[in-house]
């Protein structure tokens, strides 16, 4: 089924520059890999070589973080909105 | 991967920075965190989002990843886009740490820092590419 996958500024250069793409699947791990296999660029920015949520990554259904759901087994039905966000961290440290 | 780094400055209206600065110091002794939308193309805030700092730290800071979801939904349907983001270092210059440079996850962002070791406020902007900070000039 059709979920709409907005995509953060750093990945739209690997998708022709836009914001967002219309994927095909029943989960988010289906959609991500999907997103992938599309658009190969996007490989180790979302997942990892294992196929693991990138650390660096948050990926929500709709206002949910999936991390809090099933992660990539999340189910996805049609006319959800998948979002994907970079993590913003960092600080001085010492 | 090669980027070419072009020099660019940030564009910064005051009352931004004013809103900035003022969510930074209401944060100690926590660092301070929050948003930059703005135009992309030409490097121009119009204006900033304050965000909780879930690490809850004076060394680290994370921005609230719910709330940064709905800002940029907001800066969308406001025809922006998330261009950047702030913090403050409490104690230290207003220089990426290697934490900052660890993390900055966008090459294409503006990354403000706003020092508050020192009575008067130090406020630096850069671009972060590949671990590499790149010092651009802020324009209020």
């Amino acid at each position: 089924m059709p979920v709409e996958v907005r995509l953060p500024t750093m990945l739209r250069s690997q998708a022709g520059g836009e914001s967002t793409v219309t994927i095909e699947g029943k989960t988010i791990g289906e959609v991500l890999r999907a997103l992938i296999a599309r658009h190969p660029g996007m490989a180790g920015q979302v997942l990892n070589a294992d196929g693991s949520l990138h650390r660096f990554v948050n990926v929500y259904v709709n206002d949910d973080d999936v991390r809090y759901l099933s992660s990539l087994d999340t189910p996805v039905k049609d006319g959800d909105q998948v979002s994907i966000l970079p993590a913003v961290a960092g600080g001085a440290t010492s | 991967m090669a980027f070419i780094t072009i020099a660019v400055v940030l564009r910064l209206p005051f009352d931004v920075y004013e809103e900035m600065l003022a969510h930074c110091l209401t944060s100690l002794p926590e660092e301070g965190c929050g948003l930059l939308a703005g135009d992309a193309l030409t490097s121009e805030v119009k204006r900033c989002y304050r965000t909780r700092n879930v690490a809850a730290s004076a060394k680290l800071y994370t921005v609230d990843p719910l709330e940064h979801l709905r800002a940029d939904r907001d800066a969308e349907s406001n025809g922006l886009e998330i261009i950047g983001v702030f913090h403050s270092h409490t104690h230290t210059d207003a220089y990426p740490s290697p934490t900052d440079l660890a993390q900055a996850p966008d090459p294409g962002w503006h990354y403000v820092i706003i020092s508050l070791r020192d009575v008067e406020p130090v406020t630096r902007s850069f671009t972060i590419r590949e671990g590499s900070p790149q010092e651009e000039p802020v324009v209020f």
